[in-house]
């Protein structure tokens, strides 16, 4: 069984269509990386997946679950970690993980999510404090803390790094292996090719609501005759 | 242009947009129709009030008042029967009925205030609605001027206080059904628009409050983009929304309170003394006739959050929200303003509907109408109050499952996204007739 199964994908804004009949399957575990331009329709998609949008046509299953007919089942087994996301800024960091994880767990279970989610998030002292007073790079381990805490089936990552610096967003890209490695199906978009190459098992090229190029890493290089991801990314875009 | 006057610029045109234009365009019309109604004010009192009279003496200075009730008045029945009088001035829209009795002209040549008996047609128990009956209240001043003229001229009394006072009153107002004796209609509506001051204003706030919590709210997990997070959670969409109106009716209520605990002592310091218990005149409130302005109340509070928090849909940030509150303030403020100055049954028959419409009128007038009576009107309101509420919630749960929340436009194939909630509306009637 695939983690997700994308057939035939397509939204529509009105008159626009923003994805144009896209498919895909992410299997178990897999790092899977949608990268395009800026507008090319990778947030579009991973809202949808995450349940946040509504599905013009088209067939989606998550974890085998018809994501049109029971988004509720879907959202117990997705957790979606948005570009621009925030935390709730009245809230201290502790605090904020035992919100989110009190809707997955209860009792000691749910000490178990937040004394991961503490771990993963490795703010030190700083997680008794506000989120209103965290950096960016802080409130971005809070926040992946709290996406990855819960052992989604499915993490549905947009942008991952935006913003960070390197050392913020090479911590982040290890806890993301690991939990890969420990069977969390990642669905991750990035303008950042390098961090492409680095997580990603496979990797779905989408440019104007279409995929124009699907592979592995080193297929796609091949593929294209390129030194590295970005080139690929340009030589398809260009095309 | 010179780098003043580009900020200058760039500053009136952030500032001067149509969210800040018409709430002060709306407050503008409010505050001349008000300048209109106070217009109106000063037209019916110019205009002679429509009287009736029953003179049972026959003496001199009874004919006095007479000449003056003719002189200032409208009198549309002059007879004998003060059933058949009261029957006339209730055909022909008139405000009172005086009596004067045998013994008139003989008491005050006893030197003994002549009393005139009165009874009052009350039409509606807002500040307005006793104008008529002032201006007859006036022409009772005449008549006793002309009957202390008439005493000093005839040199018929030395005692300078008759003279000065030659007449009393024997009060009874008529309204709604019941008969009050001893008090006016101006002093029965200023006791009843200051206890029914206090409703309007408690409505208000409440909604104010409460509905502005719930569009900050979704103004504010907008802007801070805690939103997506919260809807990708294992909470069905209705929870969420229950959850923000719920909470916001809390807080809302709480505020509501402590702002009225300060807000009643100021209202015990204007009354202080002169306050009458209108339950002496059979105007009281049951324990069931609370528990249904109650209703009334929840009802309405309940429509005023879902309202909030379709708005609060369409709101993109914090500062968006703010403005958002402003239509929810105006429906609030209609009500207030009419029941504070008339009563909703003394308005014509277009506007009557008009107010009605707005939900948040139904509890304003709520303890008014039930002190009369009125069940049909309170009961009606509450169910009207809370079908529209009922379909405010549909539509912000229905809403809340759709595109709209996060992009602000409804996803659908052909362009009609500038009415999105008619739009959505006729989304769901198209799949219910599927």
């Amino acid at each position: 069984m695939y983690a997700v199964e994308v057939k035939d994908l397509v939204k529509n804004y009105g008159s626009f269509q923003a994805i144009k009949g896209i498919s895909f399957n992410v299997k178990e575990g897999e790092v899977f990386g949608l990268i395009g331009p800026n507008g090319a329709g990778k947030t579009t998609t991973l809202r949808i997946l995450s349940t946040l949008l509504e599905v013009t046509g088209g067939s989606i299953k998550v974890q085998g679950i018809d994501l049109r007919e029971k988004p509720d089942e879907v959202r117990r087994v997705i957790s979606y970690l948005p570009e621009d996301a925030g935390a709730y800024k009245h809230l201290k960091g502790r605090e904020y993980l035992k919100f989110i994880a009190q809707f997955f767990a209860e009792g000691k279970e749910m000490e178990e999510l937040v004394a991961r989610g503490l771990e993963i998030a490795n703010l030190g002292e700083r997680i008794d404090d506000k989120v209103d007073t965290y950096s960016k790079g802080m409130a971005r381990r809070l926040l992946v803390a709290r996406a990855l805490m819960i052992k989604p089936k499915l993490a549905i990552l947009d942008e991952l790094t935006s913003g960070l610096d390197v050392l913020n967003a090479q911590e982040i890209r290890r806890t993301v292996k690991t939990f890969a490695s420990q069977g969390t199906t990642m669905l991750i978009s990035s303008h950042n090719m390098l961090e492409v190459e680095l997580l990603c098992d496979r990797i779905a090229l989408i440019n104007d609501g279409m995929i124009v190029a699907e592979g592995t890493p080193a297929d796609l290089k091949q593929r294209y005759e390129a030194q590295n991801i970005e080139e690929v990314f340009v030589r398809v875009v260009r095309k | 242009m010179s780098s003043l006057g580009k900020i200058i610029r760039k500053e009136v045109k952030e500032l001067l947009t149509p969210a800040t234009l018409i709430p002060i365009i709306i407050i503008a019309i409010l505050f001349g129709s008000l300048g209109g109604v106070f217009g109106g004010v000063e037209e019916q009192l110019e205009e002679p009030p429509m009287i009736a009279v029953i003179n049972e003496d026959g003496g001199s200075l009874s004919l006095v008042a007479m000449a003056v009730f003719n002189a200032t008045s409208d009198i549309v029945y002059n007879g004998t029967d003060v059933q058949e009088a009261l029957n006339v001035l209730d055909e022909k829209g008139g405000v009172s009925l005086f009596v004067i009795p045998s013994n008139f002209t003989s008491d005050i040549e006893n030197d003994t205030r002549g009393t005139i008996e009165i009874f009052w047609i009350m039409k509606g128990a807002g500040i307005m609605d006793s104008v008529p009956g002032a201006a007859a209240d006036a022409n009772l001043m005449y008549v006793d001027q002309a009957i202390s003229a008439a005493l000093i001229n005839g040199n018929m009394s030395d005692n300078a206080s008759l003279i000065l006072n030659p007449t009393q009153y024997y009060e009874t107002t008529l309204f709604k059904g019941k008969e009050m004796t001893g008090i006016s209609p101006p002093t029965i509506a200023s006791v009843m628009s200051s206890q029914s001051f206090v409703m309007p204003l408690i409505v208000m706030m409440v909604i104010i409050y409460a509905g502005s919590i719930v569009i900050s709210s979704m103004g504010s997990e907008k802007e801070n983009k805690t939103l997506e997070t919260l809807l990708t959670m294992p909470v069905s969409r209705t929870s969420i929304v229950f959850g923000k109106l719920i909470g916001a009716a809390l807080v809302g209520l709480l505020m509501a309170v402590i702002y009225m605990f300060g807000m009643s002592y100021y209202f015990d310091s204007l009354m202080g003394s002169t306050s009458i218990d209108l339950a002496e005149f059979g105007l009281t409130l049951s324990i069931l006739d609370y528990v249904l302005v109650g209703m009334s109340l929840f009802a309405s509070l309940v429509f005023a959050l879902a309202l909030c928090m379709i708005l609060g849909i369409f709101t993109k940030n914090y500062k968006a929200a703010q403005t958002m509150t402003m239509p929810v303030t105006f429906l609030a403020m209609i009500p207030m303003f009419v029941t504070m100055f008339t009563d909703v049954d003394t308005l014509p028959m277009v506007v009557k509907v008009l107010v009605l419409a707005i939900p948040f009128s139904h509890p304003m007038i709520a303890m008014r109408s039930l002190m009369f009576d009125d069940y049909a009107l309170v009961l009606g309101g509450i169910a009207y109050t809370s079908a529209v509420a009922l379909l405010a919630m549909f539509v912000a749960v229905t809403l809340f499952k759709k595109d709209i929340l996060l992009t602000g436009k409804v996803s659908s194939s052909d362009k009609k996204s500038r009415y999105p909630i008619i739009a959505l509306l006729q989304t769901i009637a198209r799949k219910r007739k599927k």
